[in-house]
């Protein structure tokens, strides 16, 4: 899960690391009030959206007087900023942060981050900070400076001594970005982040050390824990199909083609989505419907997936292991009872209580396209979505 | 002896008494696996199913002699329960709650390394199926009547992929001498490459179907090992072709986070380590039988 810039620098603030003064605002005027209230003679007007390289599109400006300050909110609030990482759709900006705007003489780079090959917190720093961390690794691997942290003591403060040192800053600068080092990764690890990134990191003419721009993502499986974080969601910068799947604890992303599909298993969803495309087709989102589907929960995947206006044909595919065929197959003729679908239906049952399925999909009377295994549903789905 | 698990095993059941607990040792116990007991906080010295339930894993193992564990503990608790099974001596574990906290496993495979190598605890999952023996010994949560016996390992991230390959290589007549699951989670108790280190040495197994997915080192890892270490072929897939950069794809581990973690690029690194690839998920069983002809 994302958050934005202002929550991710309100909780690193709480863990010692310093930040800019800043207050997000919602309104062109709340944004002029927010800078008389930090004082000061330059302030940044940053758009509040999920995506790094917000500068380069525009999201932030820096403005020197009130009047500014109202203009660049009024041109902000409401519009959709297209970066480079947002698809040309953009995402809404509904919030901004205003903050005092403070000369520096150096931008670094920051980042804590959960090592997949390592089973381990990997910390990154770097002197060329502004840029983007998977270019830098491209093309100058040896400025990138790294510590691989032992979970059984944590970030210890010489490792993080080490890392400002290799930064290039002197002995007061080392001491300030320690304590941001280490502020940093007890947040990460006390709040179940999966990545801090602190980019640029500024060292200011009087040798403090700054986070100027701040992004923490978090573990989904740890928010039954992190009711604060959890709290920060804000579902206006998510897919709206998958906003209204996760109301109903479905597994679901959106994607750009016309079948739609409704999957048990994530590895089994994949390599459905895989065979569509196999069979010359394009899947309209991946869905996995979960292990104890009901027919409840069967009838509320199809209402999610023909949400998408996209779709011309649905593929429900089912390998049960803990899930019954039967109990799929009431949640297929259920949907098609409740819902209004106009819209061809192949279904592909398999596993735990087949029989029982298949009877109850053939008994129904509903014009439903019965596949006998993975190629046969893929291409009939393929087939339908064509003639549709 | 098939690889982890056979009709020997005495196996542990931790979070006995709860509704999947039950229900999945049920499942276990008519497949024909020899469940002896299980671990419940608090309902220790209680019989369920006919077998004893234990407070701690330290009792459950000094009374049984158990051998193997089985956890369906909360995610919020199971971390806990997988270092407690470590400590208790178990030394082979799988797991298959979903939804444990990424750090929770930072710190289980910390703890394991308290152990020496030869005598640490091996962990499937979490987030996995489970693993099968078949006609010997079932620890997990599959369908047992889509394995046929036979002599090909199938090591597997999903659950139902593997379920999907299993039928698949049944309907051709295809036998299975252990189904592994090691689950979607982003960290792991253990990977493709152990256990296709495991089939290598194992005499029942000819050959093994390695079933990756988006995401992570793991896939790339065991390629790099199979290309100048194993002498019994091995058939892969990478499943996610379609699958976007950034979103996760239902495991907590399936997201394109950094180059070399898509479908095409792991397909590709695999087949250069001289694994033969399945072409499309419809054909994992016509696969495995070509490569099986090839070899005899």
């Amino acid at each position: 899960m994302d958050i934005h810039e202002y929550q991710a620098k309100d909780l690193l603030a709480g863990f010692g690391v310093p930040v800019p003064r800043g207050m997000a605002a919602y309104s062109p005027d709340q944004a002029v009030y927010c800078a008389t209230e930090l004082g000061g003679w330059h302030w940044a007007v940053k758009a509040q959206v999920h995506s790094g390289a917000r500068g380069k599109a525009g999201g932030i400006k820096l403005c020197r007087t009130y009047h500014d300050v109202h203009e660049a909110a009024k041109n902000l609030l409401g519009s959709r900023l297209v970066t480079v990482q947002t698809g040309p759709e953009g995402k809404p900006v509904q919030r901004i942060y205003v903050e005092t705007a403070e000369p520096f003489e150096r931008e670094l780079y920051f980042g804590i981050v959960l090592d997949r090959k390592a089973e381990r917190v990997r910390i990154i720093a770097s002197a060329e900070g502004g840029m983007e961390i998977e270019e830098l690794a491209r093309t100058a691997p040896e400025k990138i400076l790294q510590v691989v942290v032992e979970p059984a003591v944590g970030l210890l403060a010489f490792e993080a001594r080490e890392l400002a040192f290799g930064l290039g800053l002197n002995i007061k600068q080392v001491a300030a970005a320690v304590k941001l080092m280490l502020g940093a990764y007890r947040a990460f690890r006390d709040l179940d982040a999966t990545m801090v990134e602190i980019n640029p990191m500024v060292v200011t003419k009087d040798d403090r050390i700054l986070a100027l721009d701040a992004k923490m993502s978090f573990d989904e499986n740890a928010l039954f824990r992190q009711r604060n974080v959890a709290a920060m969601r804000d579902p206006s910068q998510e897919d709206p199909r998958e906003v209204a799947a996760s109301q109903f604890d479905l597994s679901y992303v959106g994607l750009d083609g016309e079948i739609g599909c409704l999957i048990n298993g994530a590895g089994l969803a994949m390599a459905t989505l895989d065979m569509i495309k196999f069979a010359g087709g394009s899947p309209a989102n991946f869905l996995d419907v979960g292990g104890g589907a009901s027919a409840e929960r069967v009838k509320n995947a199809f209402s999610v997936v023909l949400g998408d206006r996209n779709v011309k044909a649905v593929l429900v595919n089912i390998f049960a292991g803990i899930n019954r065929c039967d109990w799929v197959a009431e949640g297929v003729v259920k949907a098609f009872r409740e819902l209004d679908i106009k819209v061809p239906v192949v279904v592909r049952l398999a596993g735990t209580n087949v029989e029982a399925g298949q009877k109850i999909i053939r008994d129904s009377g509903l014009p439903l396209i019965v596949a006998e295994d993975l190629a046969d549903a893929a291409n009939k789905a393929v087939a339908a979505a064509k003639a549709a | 002896m098939a690889i982890l698990i056979d009709k020997t095993s005495k196996i542990l059941i931790q979070g006995f008494t709860g509704d999947k607990g039950t229900f999945h040792a049920k499942e276990a116990i008519a497949y024909g696996t020899n469940v002896v007991g299980g671990v419940t906080p608090g309902k220790g010295g209680s019989t369920h199913l006919g077998l004893p339930v234990f407070n701690t894993v330290k009792e459950a193992v000094a009374a049984t002699g158990a051998n193997a564990s089985i956890t369906f503990v909360a995610p919020a608790f199971c971390a806990d329960a997988i270092m407690e099974a470590a400590d208790a001596g178990i030394p082979f574990l799988v797991s298959i709650t979903d939804g444990i906290p990424a750090q929770d496993m930072m710190r289980v495979k910390r703890y394991l390394r308290r152990y020496p190598k030869e005598s640490r605890m091996i962990v499937c999952g979490p987030n996995c199926a489970g693993v099968i023996s078949p006609g010997k010994a079932m620890l997990g949560i599959m369908p047992g009547h889509i394995y046929q016996e036979g002599r090909v390992g199938i090591v597997s991230r999903s659950g139902t992929l593997g379920y999907e390959a299993a039928s698949q290589m049944k309907a051709l007549g295809i036998g299975i001498s252990t189904s592994v699951g090691i689950g979607g989670d982003p960290i792991n108790g253990s990977s493709f490459l152990d256990h296709l280190k495991l089939f290598e040495q194992d005499p029942e197994t000819d050959a093994v179907l390695l079933i990756g997915e988006i995401g992570g080192p793991q896939e790339v890892e065991a390629a790099v090992w199979v290309k100048d270490n194993m002498t019994k072929p091995v058939v892969g897939y990478i499943a996610g072709m379609t699958a976007p950069k950034g979103r996760r794809m239902g495991h907590a581990g399936a997201i394109i986070s950094t180059a070399g973690e898509s479908a095409p690029e792991k397909t590709e690194v695999l087949r250069g380590a001289g694994i033969t690839i399945v072409p499309a998920p419809s054909e994992f069983g016509r696969t495995v039988a070509q490569v099986l002809a090839r070899k005899t």
